[in-house]
């Protein structure tokens, strides 16, 4: 079995090899010939045959759509787990793949995240269950982060983060300062704003290797190759000088402001109008809704600022797929679930309560794009979405131990935060402790 | 320790009471001031008052905390009280929300902490009580065992349990945290300690000339002595298992076992999660309720407690 099927957590990696050998951690080894096909009928007898299937997930709306789900085909049963969040669920997800036991049927994984189950063989192909042909139903971005750049579909789609301004529309209002459409007037509006008020700040932003690595998706940067074992990263190119060029000199003229994000801190900042600005994804709308009920009103949705005059490029931030992990049971139930919630009438479902589509078909209807936002003063912030959504370039990819170099962001570029190091000289630094981590999990990792 | 003579038929063998019965008595060359009446310091006391407000501030901020609304908090000073009072909108929404899952996690720490923290003292208190007052071959050994043990965090030895749990497939069932919160071998030593203190042998050995067997002059004669040495390993294993965390987080998948830690931080991390709610009034609300029982423990308990610290202190 090749090396490089090896586990993420460093402690749980030295347990492995203690404990178990290396063959036993990491990716499945039982010879399971991959590509046998499942006939629709084959997903129709198993939904007639009922069983019980186990979903871990955290995104809330799932909750009514497994309800529905039991509803419509009795006699089957889905134990939705909510294991944690984001890395909490993939540390449980990797113990359990290691021990070989108490793995779900069914796993959410978020886009960034993929690559890494899905190049070990952690992740069932769906292509045998013909999701290949649903390809045309969902934006390019999230089906771009299923294929996780193989040549399989490791999940489904269940929604994504076309990325959007999201602003205070009083705060701007009250210093008359222009709303953003490039990244050079929000540098502009940076510097407006502390001059009009010394206690706010256009954004917040203490380094997180999400925003960062969207940032560098819209300005054209590709640091991430990726061809089966064989990696390449390169923080060098141009696309990711024009970033730091901006973003230097917000960090050096002191224009963010030193708060981290989803911290209460960040809730109470977002509320009080010092933190004007949030260039995000598109599920951020339920969030201010429930987290920042005091501004109802005061925010507005606008595209995200260009790189280019004129420009429309956008990127995905966020959003997560339904993954069948190898080790589970009940396949073809499994998939006819995922493909309830992620194709099928769970969608709208979700849909109804929040969250936000990855299919085109649902992006581009009149109904969703019509959606007046109360918060949002009445705006039908939909519209930007769906916009943003279409303009995401769909050759960007991540790396296969991203969860890892995200964990590692704050100890190098995160420097450049808090300290005289450079953007540049961190994300330098953040590519060799990448490639160096790469190398040693047995991926061959070039500059 | 001044412990009366007691016989086997005397039942009201009772633990000394601590507070007078084990002043520490320490000889000092200064006469003016005796133990009683130590020397007043203004630096001592200054310094005692900054560490008692540097406790107490986080406990002052979480009760107040725990009066305001999600917006409350976010609009008021931190130390301050809202304008608007929640408290009880508050505590009635945490046993409320997710369908009363608060409850069922209470309940669950509960049930972990009887089961746990009784079994752990109970084991401690036959482990510690044999090894002070028995003679046997490998003593010694045990003894830099249980010192070796006690060095070793539980956190590093979490995933190793958790891969032998798996095997035996008791992992996301209660018994994957009861069984590993049993063993504490810090308890252990403690009891080892203050056992062979606060057992004279001659006692014991009365007890046998009387014709009481092991098992009774253990529960008869050694128990009541124990007591206050109990009453302390079993606040510690409390305390350990009440705010156990990183042992259920990789145990346990289903929330209907989570004990309060992994709840709370379930809630927690909700605003934090895309389309999640932010419950932060919630979590503060439900984190003051989970210390109430810890506080209330430790109130009741501190007559024992005392006394069992300060036990082997003096030679009598």
């Amino acid at each position: 079995m090749p090396k490089h099927s090896r586990r993420l957590l460093r402690a749980l990696g030295l347990v492995c090899t203690l404990a178990l050998g290396a063959t036993a951690c990491g990716g499945s080894d039982d010879g399971d010939p991959d590509q046998k096909a499942v006939s629709p009928a084959d997903v129709q007898a198993a939904l007639k045959k009922g069983g019980t299937i186990t979903v871990w997930a955290w995104e809330p709306t799932l909750e009514q759509v497994a309800t529905d789900f039991e509803k419509e085909h009795p006699g089957v049963k889905v134990e939705l787990v909510n294991a944690g969040t984001n890395n909490d669920q993939y540390t449980a997800l990797q113990n359990a793949i290691s021990a070989k036991k108490g793995v779900p049927d069914v796993a959410q994984i978020e886009y960034y995240a993929m690559g890494q189950y899905a190049l070990t063989k952690q992740l069932t192909d769906l292509k045998a269950f013909g999701a290949g042909k649903l390809s045309a139903q969902y934006s390019p971005g999230p089906w771009n982060g299923v294929r996780a750049g193989g040549e399989g579909v490791y999940a489904l789609p269940m929604d994504s983060g076309p990325m959007a301004l999201f602003y205070n529309k009083t705060v701007f209002d009250k210093h008359g300062i222009e709303v953003p459409t490039t990244w050079a007037e929000y540098l502009d509006a940076a510097r407006e704003l502390r001059k009009a008020d010394p206690k706010a700040y256009i954004t917040a932003d203490t380094g997180d290797a999400g925003f960062a690595t969207s940032m560098l998706w819209q300005a054209g940067s590709r640091p991430y190759t990726v061809d089966g074992t064989e990696v390449k990263i390169d923080f060098s190119d141009q696309g990711a000088k024009t970033f730091t060029d901006t973003w230097q000199q917000l960090i050096d003229e002191k224009l963010l402001a030193p708060v981290t994000s989803w911290t209460d801190e960040w809730y109470k900042g977002l509320g009080d109008g010092t933190i004007a600005t949030l260039a995000t994804g598109a599920w951020m709308p339920a969030n201010l809704a429930s987290g920042v009920k005091n501004a109802a009103g005061d925010w507005r949705v606008a595209p995200l600022p260009q790189w280019k005059t004129g420009g429309k490029t956008s990127a995905e931030n966020g959003g997560s797929a339904l993954a069948l992990p190898e080790l589970g049971d009940n396949e073809a139930l499994a998939y006819a679930f995922v493909e309830y919630a992620n194709a099928g009438k769970g969608v709208q479902t979700r849909l109804g309560n929040g969250a936000f589509p990855a299919t085109t078909a649902d992006l581009q209807s009149t109904k969703f794009q019509e959606t007046a936002f109360p918060y949002f003063g009445g705006q039908k912030a939909n519209k930007i979405f769906a916009e943003s959504a279409a303009s995401v370039p769909d050759d960007w990819s991540y790396l296969p131990y991203q969860v890892y170099a995200n964990s590692i962001f704050n100890d190098t570029v995160g420097k450049a935060y808090v300290s005289g190091t450079t953007l540049t000289e961190g994300l330098r630094s953040w590519q060799e402790a990448s490639v160096k981590y790469g190398n040693e999990q047995g991926f061959t990792v070039g500059k | 320790m001044t412990s009366p003579v007691v016989t086997v038929s005397d039942r009201s063998a009772t633990a000394p009471s601590g507070a007078s019965g084990s002043t520490p008595r320490l000889r000092t060359p200064r006469r003016r001031h005796s133990p009683g009446r130590p020397r007043r310091s203004v630096l001592l006391t200054v310094l005692t008052g900054l560490v008692l407000l540097y406790s107490l501030v986080p406990l002052v901020w979480l009760a107040i905390s725990a009066t305001k609304t999600q917006e409350g908090l976010s609009r008021s000073f931190g130390l301050w009280f809202d304008s608007d009072f929640a408290l009880w909108e508050n505590i009635s929404e945490t046993f409320t929300y997710n369908d009363g899952v608060f409850t069922r996690w209470l309940l669950n720490t509960l049930l972990y902490v009887v089961l746990g923290a009784g079994g752990a003292t109970f084991l401690a208190v036959l482990g510690g009580y044999a090894l002070a007052k028995f003679d046997f071959p490998g003593r010694r050994a045990v003894f830099a065992v249980v010192i070796g043990a006690v060095a070793v965090p539980g956190t590093a030895l979490a995933v190793p349990t958790f891969l032998m749990f798996s095997e035996m497939g008791l992992t996301n069932t209660p018994w994957a945290v009861i069984i590993p919160s049993l063993i504490s071998p810090f308890g252990l030593y403690l009891m080892w300690v203050f056992a062979s203190e606060a057992i004279p042998t001659e006692l014991m050995e009365a007890a046998r000339i009387d014709g009481a067997g092991e098992v009774r002059t253990f529960f008869r004669v050694a128990l009541p002595l124990l007591a206050p040495g109990i009453v302390t390993v079993l606040l510690f294993t409390m305390v350990a298992t009440w705010n156990n965390y990183f042992l259920p987080l990789v145990m346990l998948k289903d929330p209907d076992w989570y004990p309060l830690t992994l709840g709370l931080n379930s809630w927690n991390a909700q605003a934090a999660t895309a389309g999640g709610e932010a419950v932060f009034n919630l979590v503060v609300t439900g984190s003051l309720i989970t210390i109430l029982p810890l506080i209330a423990a430790f109130l009741l308990l501190q007559k024992y407690w005392q006394s069992g610290l300060a036990a082997g202190s003096v030679k009598e």
